[in-house]
């Protein structure tokens, strides 16, 4: 049927390998490598992204997206493809806490707007801005699938639910 | 007669650990599969007794969806479970991972099982981090207490389970996206034909189900198909998962019967908020068309009657709103996610989403013209059915229910630059 499914392999798999990132960095992505076939070693490409992301400080730099592609012996469009299609991947620097607040319609209309004002007044910076000190970045995100606790935000790992302004100060204030 | 199924095990302490997952009697199914050697197809015979259909939102029938796949192909077969939960105003999967993450790798070994699968993956949404967490660990304690691995049980039957992480893209839901998501791709839905039962993952039969679907599996099989058909109504077996949000006292997740009313549901959800009058219900899902709040409350939970009244019963995200809500302006945020969430491949969908993102804006911002209703009839005609995926409906439908329903609300924004409402 002329349908072919096959990895974008690069014409020639990269020998270097060892050199990339730290030893502990490799084993994280290589525990990942290890849960696809063989041949498949793109499919870690986005936890390696991710990976590299956290330990970065929360950004993908082109020399890091292009050290994927080596490592997963990808061409290197087919990792910028991925960095900028997922909405998690961050291709610019952004603040050590990256707050991801959701305004879809449950938290919408339960009030995530008056969230965001009190966030934007009170780091004075606006929706996908970051603060001189570099220690918030404020994001819009789509529903984030806790619509029983709305309006709701995400810091990192965590998710943060039945927000109100009050709730909002004593989670910021409380971030280093 | 609710949490029957997967929420069965709600009441205790620590639900998602093994030892009590097993205190309740979990694992005993699938022990008596490798025990017994079941045929696989008495398997698929039981789920398509059973009347389960699949709970990510498109009621696909799940035993049916499994007897596509050719057992005897000889190679590589998988089975993926889709946690991918993004359609607005879901929330079920979340608590199925956090909670009950055994339930849902006994239902993926017993699928693995039916189907020939030697290896399976679960999409969990990249920002599930603490249900990704919980449903780690639990595989660890399957594999240690040998339900993972080489020759389950001594049965001969090899099954590895493992996790993949996405990492923000609604998208990826369509089940064809998250295979090539897996595949280390940017999540764009395949052509189909051909289906994932002849070509999935890496190119392999693959079936694919929603994790409270996958879930469902153990109960059917120890207690039979018929029990869990006879939980619900005619054409909607079993009983649902449905995540409640909105104005309303007490949102979360209700597992009730199919066919239970929608007032019920409400009622165990709290009620309106402030006892507010209840103004419109997305039954759904953000994909699924509006139902006036007095209509709804006249409506049971269950695909036909959902459908006759012109909506979908879709993922059973059911989002409630009171009278202080202006239609336009939910109308307009939820245009903003599906031009947001398009994946760019297909013209009408990528280029509609803005034109209906845009036209409701200007609605909403007192620049709407007398001529933009007909135009949004018009582009919503011109998305649906002309994609790939279902995303082109999805953005579609919410705009034309919302039209169906609330025109007078369109009309009086276009007219007097503000809202009926006064919000």
């Amino acid at each position: 049927m002329g349908f072919k499914n096959a990895p974008m392999t690069s014409a020639t798999p990269a020998e270097q390998k060892a050199s990339l990132f730290t030893p502990e960095i490799r084993a994280e992505i290589d525990r990942w490598i290890a849960k696809y076939p063989e041949e498949w070693r793109q499919s870690a490409v986005m936890a390696a992204l991710q990976i590299l992301q956290d330990d970065n400080g929360g950004y993908l730099t082109q020399e890091l997206m292009d050290q994927v592609a080596t490592y997963l012996d990808m061409p290197p469009i087919a990792v910028y493809e991925v960095a900028t299609f997922y909405s998690m991947y961050e291709l610019k620097p952004v603040g050590r806490h990256k707050v991801c607040v959701c305004t879809n319609v449950s938290c919408m209309i339960n009030g995530s707007n008056k969230i965001v004002e009190h966030m934007e007044k009170k780091l004075g910076i606006k929706l996908g801005e970051t603060t001189g000190d570099g220690k918030f970045s404020l994001k819009e995100v789509e529903c984030l699938g806790a619509c029983g606790g709305a309006p709701m935000f995400q810091i990192g790992t965590n998710y943060y639910e039945n927000l109100t302004t009050e709730l909002v100060d004593s989670i910021l204030e409380g971030l280093e | 007669m609710a949490n029957e199924v997967c929420l069965r095990n709600f009441d205790q302490d620590r639900p998602w650990l093994l030892e009590q997952y097993q205190s309740a009697g979990g694992y005993e199914v699938l022990k008596r599969i490798l025990r017994e050697k079941t045929p696989p197809e008495e398997i698929i015979e039981e789920v398509k007794a059973s009347g389960l259909r699949g709970r990510g939102g498109a009621g696909f029938p799940t035993g049916l969806k499994w007897s596509f796949i050719s057992r005897n192909a000889p190679g590589q077969k998988y089975v993926v479970c889709n946690s991918d939960e993004g359609e607005p105003g879901t929330f079920k999967d979340r608590d199925i991972l956090r909670y009950h993450p055994h339930l849902l790798i006994e239902g993926m070994i017993i699928a693995g099982y039916a189907i020939g699968a030697t290896r399976g993956y679960n999409y969990i949404r990249g920002e599930f981090w603490e249900p990704y967490q919980r449903f780690e660990a639990a595989l660890e304690e399957a594999r240690n207490a040998g339900f993972l691995g080489e020759n389950l049980l001594g049965s001969g039957f090899d099954l590895e389970l493992h996790s993949h992480l996405g990492a923000g893209a609604y998208v990826c839901g369509e089940e064809t996206a998250l295979l090539e998501s897996i595949e280390g791709k940017k999540g764009q839905p395949r052509y189909k034909p051909p289906f994932p039962a002849h070509f999935g993952l890496y190119g392999r039969p693959t079936i694919i189900n929603n994790t409270e679907s996958l879930a469902s599996i153990p109960v059917i099989m120890e207690k039979g198909g018929s029990w869990f058909k006879e939980l619900g109504v005619e054409n909607s077996g079993g009983s649902k998962m449905f995540s409640i949000s909105g104005n309303i006292n007490n949102p979360g997740v209700f597992e009730i019967p199919m066919g239970t009313p929608f007032s019920t549901l409400l009622e165990m959800a709290g009620g309106m908020k402030d006892g507010r009058k209840i103004k419109a219900v997305i039954p759904g899902g953000s994909s699924a068309p509006v139902i006036p709040g007095d209509q709804m409350m006249e409506l049971n939970m269950d695909y036909d009657s959902i459908a006759k009244a012109g909506s979908m019963l879709g993922s059973g995200a059911v989002i409630v709103m009171d009278d202080t809500n202006c239609m336009v302006k939910v109308l307009e945020r939820m245009s903003y996610f599906y031009h947001e969430e398009s994946c760019g491949q297909c013209t009408p969908c990528r280029e509609g989403t803005g034109w209906l993102y845009r036209v409701v804006s200007r609605i909403e911002n007192g620049k709407g013209r007398p001529e933009d209703l007909a135009l949004l009839d018009d582009m919503t005609v011109k998305i649906a059915g002309r994609t790939i995926c279902a995303l082109g409906d999805a953005a579609a439908m919410p705009v034309q229910g919302m039209l169906r329903h609330f025109r007078e609300e369109f009309e009086y924004h276009i007219e007097h630059k503000k809202c009926m409402t006064g919000s």
